[in-house]
């Protein structure tokens, strides 16, 4: 494969979230969402991020369509920093990256129609002009994502989760984006639309050539949409691997024991599986060394103190931050 | 292709007219049975404001001392006189013109004002949002009536200045109820997913924040109404209001208290005018909040 082409750059991003304490008077804490996160997305990938509940997965996807303002650190699109920009231009920077939210419930308004939800995009961004002309975009949209004609003035509250998700996608690619974040697209969903929706995207994704950051805590469906992986765990990128290598040779101690998780395909097939003791550490207040130090089966004595930084190991493409392989 | 193509854009268009037909607010509303018998009421007492001087005989001041207290139907006065023997029937429909402009303009300027000052301190949160509350709150310690009876003092008497002091002392509730609905709102996913699109702060607040207030707004407002005709005739009892002999329900149902015993007619006829003026304003907020409400179809 040729040299792909970098499409969003992020440098050393952190988020905190400053937490009130509940009690009066008591100090405030800060809860590290994020740290220190460096990924290059190419263009025409699906990266697919995964991690438990709390790991920052919505965080990254969040940061990179501008919801949260990161602490620290630079999200470049195509070289161009996203963070800071002017009004005008940022206009501009939100028709490049779209996002799919999690909850197709609650990311559709209530008192809008599907066709003016769909809408709404081109009209804030002016790609289409004239009523006719975006009626017939909309149910152009409306096709693409598999709903017709007859959808187009009801209210979110009559379709399917399954619907309203197509609904979402329409919008997210009403204004051609070059990029769309997922945000666990898929996992409001029962099991049979998510299929539906999943190769929905694929689709579209080979249509337009979109890059996709596919947000998910489910395995399989992150194994079967994605080109790269990038496991998280504690605000921290633990490992980025290429879609078929992490069930291969899964390098880091917690993805092995993310992985051994996965229930059998059969049920006779033996799995070995890896527990972590205790629990995940709370990621409120400073800390130091490796975020696993404490439930690592192979921690170290200098896991407790440093941090250990994603390093290129075996394979073109596979990164892990783990002192095990750095001896080597 | 082209044709068969063709075909499909008019029976799509034929859809979609349908649609727009049955969705339109109006046809809404005609199913509404109990919005309609709102609407009815409240048409009434607008047609009785409007057409006073051709269903009467246009003199609500006259004043025929030996025809006072007279019962219904008593000498040609349908709903009888009142202690200066003046036609109840005419006080009222002229009394209607001030009740109702008080209570729809009131509230349209406590409302008006209220849902701007509420969006913004809700939408912008920090030290806006403080501010303006804590004034609101300021507002609002001073008992209501206090707070038009200073501010009729101020201004002066007349219409307007009524209009004006009942709906200066409203727009804190106003304010106070769109603030709160605005903080639940504007952390929705579709929120959310409209900063993600890049729309305008104004955008934001015009298309979705407001619309998913608005039924809160309505349903206050209609209260209000009610609240308002009251607090005219409150002020007019004070002689802060309209200026005798001017009529209004409130005055009316006023005069009507000091000889309940004899004539007791006076107040109930200007009491019952209210009533009804109040509840079909109920009825028609709720049908209007239901007509709004996608989720309500039927």
């Amino acid at each position: 494969m040729s040299e792909k082409r970098v499409i969003l750059q992020v440098k050393g991003l952190s988020k905190d979230f400053q937490i009130k304490g509940k009690k009066l008077g008591s100090k405030k804490a800060v809860l590290h969402a994020l740290q220190e996160i460096d990924l290059d997305i190419h263009e025409g990938e699906v990266l697919g991020v995964i991690g438990e509940s709390g790991c920052g997965k919505s965080t990254l996807g969040r940061c990179l369509v501008g919801l949260h303002k990161p602490t620290e650190g630079e999200i470049l699109f195509e070289g161009k920093s996203i963070l800071g920009v002017r009004a005008k231009d940022k206009l501009e920077m939100c028709r490049n990256i779209q996002m799919i939210f999690q909850d197709p419930y609650s990311s559709l308004d209530p008192r809008h129609t599907a066709a003016d939800s769909v809408s709404e995009p081109m009209v804030v961004h002016k790609t289409v002009k004239g009523r006719a002309a975006m009626e017939q975009r909309v149910l152009e949209l409306l096709k693409q994502v598999g709903l017709d004609v007859q959808h187009m003035n009801r209210y979110p509250h009559e379709f399917s989760g399954g619907q309203r998700q197509r609904l979402n996608v329409a919008r997210a690619i009403s204004i051609n984006p070059r990029m769309i974040i997922c945000d666990e697209p898929v996992s409001a969903l029962d099991v049979s639309i998510q299929a539906q929706v999943i190769n929905l995207l694929k689709k579209l994704q080979k249509e337009y050539n979109l890059t996709y950051v596919f947000i998910s805590h489910d395995l399989s469906v992150v194994k079967y949409v994605s080109d790269r992986i990038v496991i998280m765990y504690l605000g921290r990128i633990v490992e980025i691997c290429n879609g078929g290598d992490i069930y291969k040779n899964p390098l880091h101690p917690y993805t092995q024991a993310l992985l051994s998780a996965i229930p059998p395909e059969c049920p006779d097939e033996e799995k070995e599986r890896i527990v972590l003791q205790g629990e995940v550490p709370s990621p409120i207040g400073e800390r130091k060394g490796c975020p696993l130090a404490g439930r690592c089966p192979q921690c170290m004595e200098r896991c407790k103190n440093e941090m250990p930084r994603l390093k290129q190991q075996g394979e073109e493409g596979h990164q892990v931050a783990c002192f095990l392989y750095e001896k080597k | 292709m082209a044709k068969s193509l063709g075909l499909d854009q008019q029976s799509h268009e034929e859809i979609l007219k349908k649609e727009r037909k049955s969705n339109s607010a109006w046809s809404k509303l005609k199913r509404n049975k109990t919005a309609l018998l709102g609407l009815f009421a409240v048409s009434v007492m607008v047609a009785l404001a409007i057409l006073a001087p051709v269903i009467t005989n246009g003199k609500p001041n006259e004043i025929h001392p030996i025809d006072a207290y007279l019962k219904f139907f008593e000498k040609g006065h349908l709903l009888g006189t009142d202690e200066f023997g003046r036609d109840l029937f005419t006080r009222i429909c002229y009394g209607a013109r001030v009740s109702l402009l008080v209570a729809v303009g009131a509230t349209a300027v406590g409302g008006v004002t209220g849902v701007i000052l509420g969006l913004i301190a809700g939408y912008m949160g920090g030290i806006v949002d403080a501010v303006l509350m804590r004034i609101m709150d300021g507002v609002l310690a001073f008992p209501f009536i206090l707070l038009s009876i200073v501010l009729m003092t101020v201004l002066g008497s007349g219409i307007i200045n009524v209009i004006l002091a009942i709906g200066i002392a409203e727009i804190p509730r106003f304010a106070r109820v769109v603030r709160g609905q605005v903080l639940i709102v504007k952390k929705e996913e579709y929120c959310n997913a409209g900063r993600v699109i890049g729309i305008s702060h104004f955008r934001m607040l015009a298309h979705h924040i407001l619309p998913n207030t608005v039924s809160e707004v309505i349903v206050y407002g209609t209260l209000n109404i009610a609240s308002a005709i009251i607090s005219e005739a409150a002020l007019s009892f004070l002689g802060l209001g309209i200026e005798l002999p001017t009529a209004s329900w409130g005055s009316i149902l006023r005069s009507g208290r000091n000889c309940l015993n004899t004539a007791p007619h006076i107040a109930a006829v200007s009491g019952t005018f209210i009533l009804i003026t109040v509840i079909g304003f109920n009825l028609l907020g709720d049908g209007i909040r239901d007509v709004l409400d996608p989720k309500m179809k039927k």
